[in-house]
C-alpha cells in the first residue's frame, strides 16, 4: 500500500483538472455549474473511499509510521509521508466533511462556483497533506498554504465584513506560523534532520527545548485557538460561508492540537512540562471566559464559534496532562467536536439559506414548522453539551480524568464549562427552537429538504456511533497514544 | 600574461566587442528590428555559455577573476539581461520610442555587471560599478520626453554620483591603510592588524555599495527611480543590477575582510534589518505598484543581506540562491505590469487591478503567485529563498535577527494581500487591453517556475550555489 497517502492526498487535484478542463471545453454561455458541482462531489466521494480503504489496511496494533514514503529532494530534505495511530483518524475526518461541504454549498453558492469547489478541492489536499507529512518543512508548505485558499473562502463568499475577517485571520495565524518556521530552521540546523520520526526521538537541549517550544506554541496556539489569541476565529466564522465555517471548524482548527501531539510533546517533554501549567491555566480560561461569552452573544454562528474556543480548550488540557487518557480523550474531542461544531454550522446554515439571517432574535418557535430540524439540532446541541450517548461526552469525561491526575484545579474549573456548555447551548436551542413563532417572516419557512436529511444523516449516524461505542477510535489511536505518553514519561522522569 | 590568458576574459570580450559592434550596425539602420534585437539577445547569451564553460582563473594581475561565483553569478545576470530586451524594445516600440541604443545600453550595463562579480581588486571593482551605473542611469531617462522618466534619470544620477563618491572615499582609505588595491593582500593586512583605518574605509565602501543594491537608509532614490522609469527597465534593474551587486559585496567581504566577520557583520545585520522594515512599514502607504514593489524590493535585499551576514559558504549560499529566485519573481512581475494597460494608460495603481481575476485569469493568477511568493508563502520560489536566508542566519548564530525578519515579513503580508484582495475580490471596473505576447509568455513562464518548476529547479541550483560558495567559503 505504499503510495496510498500521496494518492489520497493529491486525488482532489484530480478534480480540479476536471473542473479546468470542462470550463475551457464549454462553449461561451454554457453553464457549467452543474458539472462543476458534481465533479467537486465525485472527487471528494472518491477520496473519501480511498481513505477508508487506508484505514481499513491500518494496522492498529503498530504505533511507529504505516504507509511510509520517501523520497529525496534537495538540501536534504526529503519528501516523505506516513500515518500512525494518531494522524490516520485526521485523514478519514477531513475526507468525510468534504464531501458533505461540497453538498451544503450546492445551492448556496451560485457566483464563481468553479473557483469555489477548486479552492475547497485545493484545501482537502493541503489538509490531508498537513496530517500526512513527516518532514518538517513539508508538514510547513502545507500547513502555511492551507491559509491561501480559505482566505480566498472568507473573502470572495463571505458575508458583509468579510475582507476585515479574511485578513486577520491571514495574519494571525501567518505571525504564528513565522515563528515555528524560525524553530523550524533552527532544529534542522541542530539535529541534521527535517524528519519528523528522527525528530520526535532526538533530545534536544532542555534549555533550547523552552524556546523552541514556545515558538511551536504561537503558532499552534493561534490555530487552535487558545484564549486570548482566539479573537480572530468568530470573525472569520461569522463572514465565512457555511461549508467554510465546517472546515474551519471541522479541520483547520485541529491543525493546532495535531501539532501540539505530534511536535511540541514528543520533541519537547521537558518544556512541555514546565509549561502545562501555563496550557492549563489557559485552557480553564478558554472554557470558563468563552463559556460566558458564548451566553452573551446574539449571533447563532458567533455563539458556536465561541463554544468551539472552549471545546479546544479541553483539548489542549487533555494533550498537556501527558497521561493516557488525556491524549486519547483530547484525540477522541478533537474527532468528536470535528463531527459536531461542524453538523451545528450546518444546521445554522439550513436556516440561514431560507432567512438570510443569523439573529438569534429573528427566530423563535421554530419546532412548529421544522418538526425534522428541530430534533436534528437538539441531537447536535446534546452533543455540543455532552450528554452521555453523544459524542460528546467521551471526549470530555476523559481529558478531564486525565488532567485530575495532573492538576486537580485545572480538572475542578474546567468540569463548570461542562455546565455552562449547557446553559449557553440550551438557552439557545431554547430562543431558537421554542416559544411562540411570533415573527411573521418564519409562517413560511420550510423544514429539511432531502438533499440537507442526506447531509446531516451520516454525521448523526458517527456521533451516535462514536457516543455509544468510543474504542472504535481508542482501538486506532491506542498504540500510538502509549507510545507517546511512555516515551514522554520517560523523558520527564515520571 | 599572455594572449591565452585572454580567454579567462572571454564573457567580457563578447560583450565589449558585440557592444562596439552593435552601436555601429545600429548607427547605420537608424533604428532597431528584429534582428538587431535578436543580436542583442544571441551576444547575451553567448556570453553566458561562455561564462558557464569557460576558462576559469585570474588576469590582469588579479583584477580579473573567473570562478564558480563569477560564472553562477553571470549566466543568470546574462540571462535576465537578455530576457530585458525583447521585453523593453517591444514595450518602448509600440510607444514609438525605441531608439537601438537600447540594446547597446542593456548589453553595456550586462558588462559592468560581468565586472563587478569578477572584481579582485578595488579597481575593477569601481569600474564595474560605474559601468553598470552610467549604463543604468541612462536607461532610467530612456524615454526623454516623459517628464517623469527624465526627473528619475537625473534622481538616479545626481544620488548614484554621491554613492561613487562613497564608494572611492572608502577604496581611498582602504588602500591607504592596505596598501594594496587587491583583495587578498587587503585581506593580509587585516588580519595582521591594519585597524581602523581599513574598517572606516570598509564601512563607507559597504555604504556606496548598499545604495546600489538600495538597501535602507540609502534606499531614498529607489521608489522614485521605479516610478518614474519605463516599466520593462525596472524590470531589468531590479533583479540583474542586484545579483551583481550581491556577489560584488559577498566577494569583498570574504576575500577582503574574511576575518574582520565580527566587525562587518554588524553592519550588514543592521543594514539588513532596517532594510527588511522599512520596506515593509512604507510599503503599506503605497497606492503605486512599482513603488510598492520598490520597497518590496528594499525588504527583500534586507533578507539578502541577512543570509550574507550569517557569514561563511551557508551563508553566500542562501544570498545567491535567494537573488536568484528573487530575480524571476521580480522579472516577472514587472512584466505583468508590462503587459497590462487600460484605455491606452497602463495599469501601475493597485485600484487598477480590481477584479482582474476575471478579466485575465492568467495574468491575475501569475501576479497572485508572485505575491504571494514575496510574501514568502510555501511552496512558492519566494519560500525556498527565505528558507536558506533564515536557515543560514539562524545556523550561524544570527537568531533574534531571524525572528525579527520573519515578523517584518508578516507587516509586508498585508500589502501583499492587499493586492491580491483587489484582484480577487473586487468588482472588475473596466476592459483591459489584450496583453501583448512577449510580455505575457515572461510572465507566465517566470509564474511557473516560481510554483511548481522552482522545486524541480532547486535540485540543480542548490549543489550549484554550494560550489559557487564554496569559492569564498
Amino acid at each position: 500500500m505504499t503510495g496510498i497517502l500521496s494518492l489520497i492526498t493529491y486525488s482532489p487535484l484530480l478534480g480540479v483538472l476536471a473542473i479546468l478542463v470542462v470550463r475551457g471545453l464549454a462553449r461561451p454561455g454554457v453553464n457549467t455549474d452543474a458539472a462543476v458541482r458534481w465533479i467537486a462531489l465525485a472527487t471528494t466521494l472518491a477520496t473519501f473511499a480511498l481513505s477508508v480503504l487506508m484505514l481499513s489496511s491500518f494496522d492498529n496494533s503498530a504505533s511507529g509510521f504505516q504507509f511510509m514514503e520517501d523520497f529525496a529532494a534537495f538540501s536534504g530534505l526529503h519528501y516523505r509521508m506516513g500515518v500512525d495511530g494518531i494522524s490516520v483518524l485526521f485523514v478519514v475526518l477531513t475526507a468525510f466533511l468534504m464531501p458533505l461541504c461540497i453538498a451544503a454549498s450546492w445551492k448556496t453558492i451560485e457566483n464563481r462556483v468553479g473557483e469555489y469547489m477548486i479552492a475547497f478541492l485545493v484545501l482537502e489536499v493541503l489538509v490531508i497533506g498537513v496530517f500526512t507529512a513527516l518532514d518538517l518543512i513539508l508538514f510547513y508548505v502545507f500547513f502555511e498554504f492551507s491559509l491561501v485558499p480559505m482566505f480566498l473562502i472568507i473573502g470572495i463568499w463571505g458575508g458583509q465584513r468579510r475582507i476585515y475577517a479574511a485578513f486577520k485571520f491571514f495574519l494571525y495565524t501567518l505571525l504564528g506560523s513565522v515563528l515555528m518556521l524560525a524553530a523550524v530552521l533552527g532544529m534542522i540546523g541542530i539535529a541534521g534532520t527535517s524528519s519528523i520520526p528522527e525528530l520526535m526521538t532526538y533530545k534536544f537541549d532542555p534549555m533550547l527545548q523552552t524556546w523552541l517550544w514556545l515558538a511551536f506554541f504561537a503558532s499552534f496556539a493561534v490555530k487552535m485557538p487558545m484564549w486570548p489569541v482566539h479573537t480572530w476565529l468568530p470573525d472569520a466564522h461569522v463572514e465565512a460561508p457555511t461549508a467554510g465555517s465546517v472546515i474551519l471548524a471541522g479541520i483547520l482548527l485541529k491543525l493546532g492540537g495535531y501539532g501540539f501531539m505530534r511536535f511540541s510533546l514528543p520533541m519537547f517533554p521537558q518544556a512541555s512540562e514546565l509549561w502545562a501549567p501555563l496550557v492549563f491555566g489557559l485552557s480553564a480560561i478558554a472554557i470558563i471566559y468563552t463559556s460566558l461569552v458564548a451566553f452573551r452573544q446574539t449571533d447563532i454562528k458567533k455563539l458556536i464559534a465561541y463554544s468551539s474556543v472552549a471545546h479546544m480548550g479541553f483539548v489542549t488540557m487533555g494533550i498537556f496532562s501527558g497521561n493516557v487518557q488525556g491524549e486519547q480523550g483530547a484525540l477522541f474531542q478533537m474527532i468528536s467536536h470535528g463531527v459536531i461544531s461542524g453538523a451545528l454550522f450546518l444546521c445554522v446554515g439550513v436556516v440561514y439559506d431560507r432567512m438570510h439571517t443569523r439573529e438569534i432574535a429573528f427566530y423563535g418557535g421554530l419546532t412548529q414548522r421544522m418538526p425534522w430540524y428541530a430534533a436534528v439540532f437538539l441531537l447536535f446541541t446534546m452533543g455540543n453539551v455532552g450528554l452521555p450517548g453523544t459524542s460528546g461526552f467521551v471526549g470530555e469525561i476523559l481529558t478531564l480524568t486525565g488532567t485530575y491526575q495532573v492538576s486537580t484545579w485545572t480538572a475542578l474549573l474546567a468540569t463548570t464549562g461542562v455546565i455552562l456548555s449547557a446553559v449557553y447551548a440550551l438557552s439557545l436551542y431554547r430562543r431558537v427552537m421554542f416559544g411562540e413563532l411570533s415573527n411573521p417572516a418564519l409562517a413560511g419557512i420550510k423544514d429539511l429538504n432531502w438533499r440537507e436529511v442526506a447531509i446531516f444523516a451520516p454525521l448523526i449516524l458517527s456521533t451516535l456511533y462514536l457516543g455509544v461505542y468510543p474504542a472504535s477510535i481508542f482501538n486506532i489511536t491506542e498504540a500510538s497514544v502509549q507510545a507517546l505518553v511512555s516515551a514522554y514519561q520517560a523523558a520527564i522522569g515520571g | 600574461m599572455t594572449l591565452s590568458d585572454l580567454h579567462v576574459a572571454a564573457p567580457e570580450l563578447i560583450l565589449a566587442g558585440s557592444a562596439l559592434l552593435l552601436l555601429m550596425w545600429g548607427a547605420f539602420q537608424g533604428r532597431s528590428n528584429f534582428a538587431y534585437g535578436a543580436a542583442a539577445v544571441l551576444a547575451l547569451v553567448a556570453a553566458a555559455f561562455a561564462a558557464a564553460l569557460g576558462v576559469q582563473g585570474r588576469i590582469f594581475s588579479g583584477g580579473l577573476i573567473a570562478d564558480d561565483l563569477s560564472a553562477f553569478a553571470k549566466v543568470f545576470i546574462y540571462g535576465f539581461s537578455a530576457l530585458a530586451i525583447p521585453l523593453g524594445e517591444r514595450w518602448l516600440m509600440r510607444r514609438g520610442d525605441c531608439k537601438f541604443e537600447f540594446n547597446v545600453l542593456i548589453i553595456l550595463a550586462a558588462l559592468g555587471m560581468g565586472m563587478m562579480v569578477s572584481a579582485g581588486d578595488l579597481i575593477a571593482l569601481y569600474i564595474g560599478i560605474e559601468l553598470q551605473s552610467l549604463a543604468l542611469y541612462v536607461l532610467a531617462a530612456f524615454r526623454r520626453d516623459d517628464a517623469k522618466a527624465s526627473e528619475a534619470g537625473l534622481k538616479y544620477f545626481v544620488l548614484g554620483a554621491l554613492s561613487s563618491g562613497l564608494l572611492l572615499y572608502g577604496s581611498s582609505l582602504i588602500y591607504g591603510f592596505a596598501g594594496s588595491t587587491q583583495f587578498p593582500v587587503i585581506a593580509e593586512a587585516v588580519s595582521q592588524g591594519a585597524g581602523g583605518g581599513v574598517l572606516f574605509g570598509l564601512v563607507f565602501l559597504i555604504c556606496g555599495i548598499a545604495f546600489k543594491v538600495s538597501a535602507a537608509p540609502f534606499h531614498m532614490w529607489t521608489p522614485d527611480v521605479y516610478e518614474g522609469a519605463p516599466t520593462p527597465v525596472v524590470g531589468f534593474f531590479a533583479a540583474a543590477p542586484k545579483l551583481a551587486a550581491m556577489v560584488l559585496l559577498a566577494r569583498v567581504l570574504s576575500e577582503g575582510f574574511g576575518t574582520a566577520l565580527e566587525q562587518w557583520r554588524q553592519v550588514i545585520v543592521a543594514i539588513a534589518l532596517i532594510s527588511i522594515f522599512v520596506g515593509a512599514f512604507a510599503g503599506l502607504a503605497q497606492r503605486n505598484l512599482k513603488r510598492l514593489w520598490a520597497y518590496s524590493s528594499i525588504a527583500n535585499i534586507g533578507y539578502a543581506l541577512l543570509g550574507l551576514a550569517a557569514g561563511g559558504e551557508l551563508g553566500v549560499q542562501s544570498m545567491l540562491l535567494f537573488m536568484v529566485l528573487y530575480m524571476v519573481d521580480v522579472t516577472g512581475f514587472f512584466a505583468c505590469l508590462c503587459a497590462l494597460q487600460r484605455d491606452g494608460k497602463p495599469m501601475e495603481t493597485i485600484d487598477d487591478m480590481a477584479g482582474l481575476i476575471k478579466e485575465r485569469p492568467a495574468l491575475a493568477l501569475a501576479m497572485t503567485a508572485f505575491a504571494l511568493s514575496a510574501l514568502g508563502l510555501p511552496p512558492f520560489a519566494g519560500f525556498w529563498a527565505k528558507y536558506y536566508v533564515f536557515k543560514a542566519a539562524i545556523g550561524g548564530g544570527l537568531t533574534v535577527a531571524a525572528v525579527l525578519g520573519l515578523v517584518g515579513s508578516v507587516v509586508a503580508a498585508f500589502y501583499y494581500l492587499r493586492l491580491i484582495k483587489v484582484m480577487w475580490f473586487d468588482p472588475a471596473v473596466g476592459s483591459t487591453e489584450r496583453p501583448p505576447f512577449e510580455a505575457r509568455s515572461i510572465a507566465v513562464a517566470a509564474a511557473l517556475f516560481s510554483f511548481p518548476a522552482v522545486l524541480v529547479a532547486l535540485v540543480w541550483l542548490d549543489p550549484l550555489a554550494k560550489a559557487a560558495a564554496a569559492v569564498l567559503g
